[in-house]
């Protein structure tokens, strides 16, 4: 009798779930994503997630390429923040052969790498803002972002998929036109940005939207392999840019803002914060800015002057051979990492000694953190976890590789 | 407590675990350990809760293979961090082709969760314990483990791109 009754209830409450499938193709998703809910009402009671919707199988394709034209692959990871992903690779490569890059190209790589932050954390954030109603914010960040990549524009000739720098350094010096640029936003971006902040940060509907929703503790954080901003949120202060600097980053004086409570408002405010120290950094690279060269003495890697090529003989073979990738690397194993968009981006390479990479794994932090989607927004509303979602800054790019 | 070297950790362990440690270098600075892979869960186990070291962070998971060693095609790397002592240790486990079986480390770290979901997709490594092991990146129709060596990117047929025609 009793088993029959515990049947029946189990039965009736079935019944009374509905799966609603979030994605693949969903506007509030910002990306190919899948969840299939299990729903109870409006309250979550379980999440499957299917990804993989844009792999191209980066890792494969990257088994064949030569070295410089990997970084185009890397491009198409975090496409919010290309360069730090083109320096990540450059960089990787760089200390597999062991070359010391001039401090000036590592100042400018340093400027190119903050201003790809702030455009990444700008659309993270004001999307965020979108998510809860807020779409004004977003139309008018978008001008700034517009205006980041104006200036990757005048550094590479590419707004979006950068490909920006070469193994050894940068493909040229910053131009005049670059300084302006430059100098240009830092001067009247933090006035638009204060009113975007103004307009979100203590506004009460905006608070009670975000705060207290999509939590994670620390430890659980950690376990997941959280790292970037939504660690940083949960209030763990680990920034590989201060752990292992890299290109300079011990020379620059900034703050690693965390958060305690780990929620999609932590994750706002240490995004908002970061932009502040980003900008703080680019300050200091171009009021320090050395003299002095921007690329190494790596002609088998970096591509010789074109006027060189059409008149010097040596020149013209490292022409060539860079660009059939014709050079032998060292043999080894290395791990290097960059403080990414959202996280510790990581690149495990190993080398046979042949022209292109015996195994490259990309360490995407998108991916890692992702999957603990379903552990956050279980038990909550429908609507706060496609805030959740937002904050976390998922790039499909990054999480399919 | 003396000072936490790539050495010292080095001789730790093989104090732990003996002979099961097969070997340990030092590429480019970072402490690498090859272990038997029946022993390749417990030695991060230990790692995890050794109050010394202290590792709290599983940086990294991933496959490769190696098709020319015999007995050793497959290999499982770990990258593992110790926020607090910023040592990063990487653990490398060589397994046959023939029982490319090894432990799953998902209950010690939630984030190898996918990490080994996408090492078995593309190698087709199987992690025992696992909760739910199954591809994740490619359809799950998939009937063979892409990222293997002997699975051309290209067209076999094609004959533009030999190495003959550049002297290699």
């Amino acid at each position: 009798m009793n088993e029959f009754d515990d049947k029946s209830v189990e039965q009736i409450e079935e019944q009374e779930y509905t799966t609603l499938n979030l994605g693949p193709t969903h506007p509030a998703t910002h990306g190919i994503f899948q969840n299939v809910l299990t729903m109870d009402g409006e309250i979550i009671v379980d999440a499957v997630q299917t990804i993989g919707y844009i792999h191209r199988a980066f890792e494969k394709i990257a088994e064949h390429r030569p070295y410089n034209q990997i970084t185009t692959l890397t491009d198409r990871l975090n496409y919010c923040s290309s360069p730090i992903n083109n320096m990540g690779w450059h960089m990787t490569v760089e200390k597999l052969i062991g070359v010391e890059i001039p401090k000036r190209a590592q100042y400018m790589r340093v400027i190119i790498m903050e201003l790809a932050r702030i455009s990444d954390h700008l659309v993270c954030n004001a999307v965020v803002g979108v998510d809860s109603g807020a779409l004004t914010g977003f139309t008018y960040l978008f001008q700034w972002r517009e205006k980041i990549y104006d200036i990757f524009e005048q550094i590479c000739g590419a707004r979006l998929t950068t490909n920006i720098g070469r193994i050894g350094g940068l493909e040229r010096d910053f131009s005049d036109e670059v300084y302006k640029k430059i100098k240009e936003f830092l001067h009247d971006f933090p006035k638009g940005f204060t009113e975007f902040s103004n307009l979100l940060e203590r506004n009460r509907i905006f608070v009670d939207r975000v705060a207290n929703t999509g939590a994670i503790s620390a430890e659980r954080a950690l376990s997941f392999g959280f790292t970037g901003p939504n660690l940083r949120a949960a209030g763990v202060d680990y920034d590989v840019r201060v752990m292992t600097p890299y290109s300079s980053y011990q020379d620059f004086e900034f703050a690693i803002p965390i958060g305690e409570k780990g929620d999609t408002y932590d994750r706002f405010i240490v995004r908002q914060n970061e932009i502040w120290e980003s900008l703080k950094i680019i300050r200091q690279a171009l009021d320090n800015m050395p003299q002095g060269k921007w690329y190494a003495d790596v002609p088998e890697f970096y591509l010789p002057p074109k006027e060189d090529v059409y008149t010097k003989m040596e020149a013209l073979i490292y022409h060539f051979k860079v660009v059939m990738g014709e050079t032998d690397v060292p043999k080894g194993e290395i791990y290097h990492s960059v403080e990414g968009g959202n996280g510790e981006l990581g690149f495990y390479l190993i080398s046979d000694g042949g022209r292109a990479p015996f195994r490259l794994h990309f360490r995407r932090p998108s991916f890692i953190y992702y999957q603990a989607y379903p552990e956050m927004i279980k038990g909550s509303m429908l609507s706060d976890a496609i805030l959740t979602m937002s904050s976390l800054n998922v790039i499909a790019g990054e999480l399919d590789a | 407590m003396s000072e936490l070297t790539n050495v010292y950790i080095a001789e730790k362990l093989r104090n732990q675990f003996g002979e099961a440690i097969l070997s340990a270098s030092e590429p480019y600075d970072m402490l690498t350990l090859v272990v038997n892979p029946s022993i390749a869960h417990s030695v991060i186990n230990w790692l995890k809760n050794d109050n010394e070291i202290k590792i709290q962070f599983l940086t990294d998971v991933c496959g490769a293979q190696f098709p020319e060693i015999e007995g050793q095609e497959f290999c499982v790397i770990y990258h593992l961090h110790s926020l607090t002592n910023n040592i990063r240790i990487r653990i490398k486990s060589f397994i046959p082709a023939s029982n490319s079986i090894i432990a799953t480390v998902s209950d010690l770290f939630e984030s190898a969760n996918w990490q080994e979901r996408e090492t078995y997709d593309f190698y087709g490594i199987i992690f025992e314990g696992h909760p739910n092991l199954t591809r994740i990146l490619n359809v799950d129709e998939m009937d063979y483990f892409p990222l293997r060596k002997e699975y051309p990117l290209e067209d076999g047929t094609r004959t533009d791109k030999e190495d003959k025609y550049f002297g290699r």
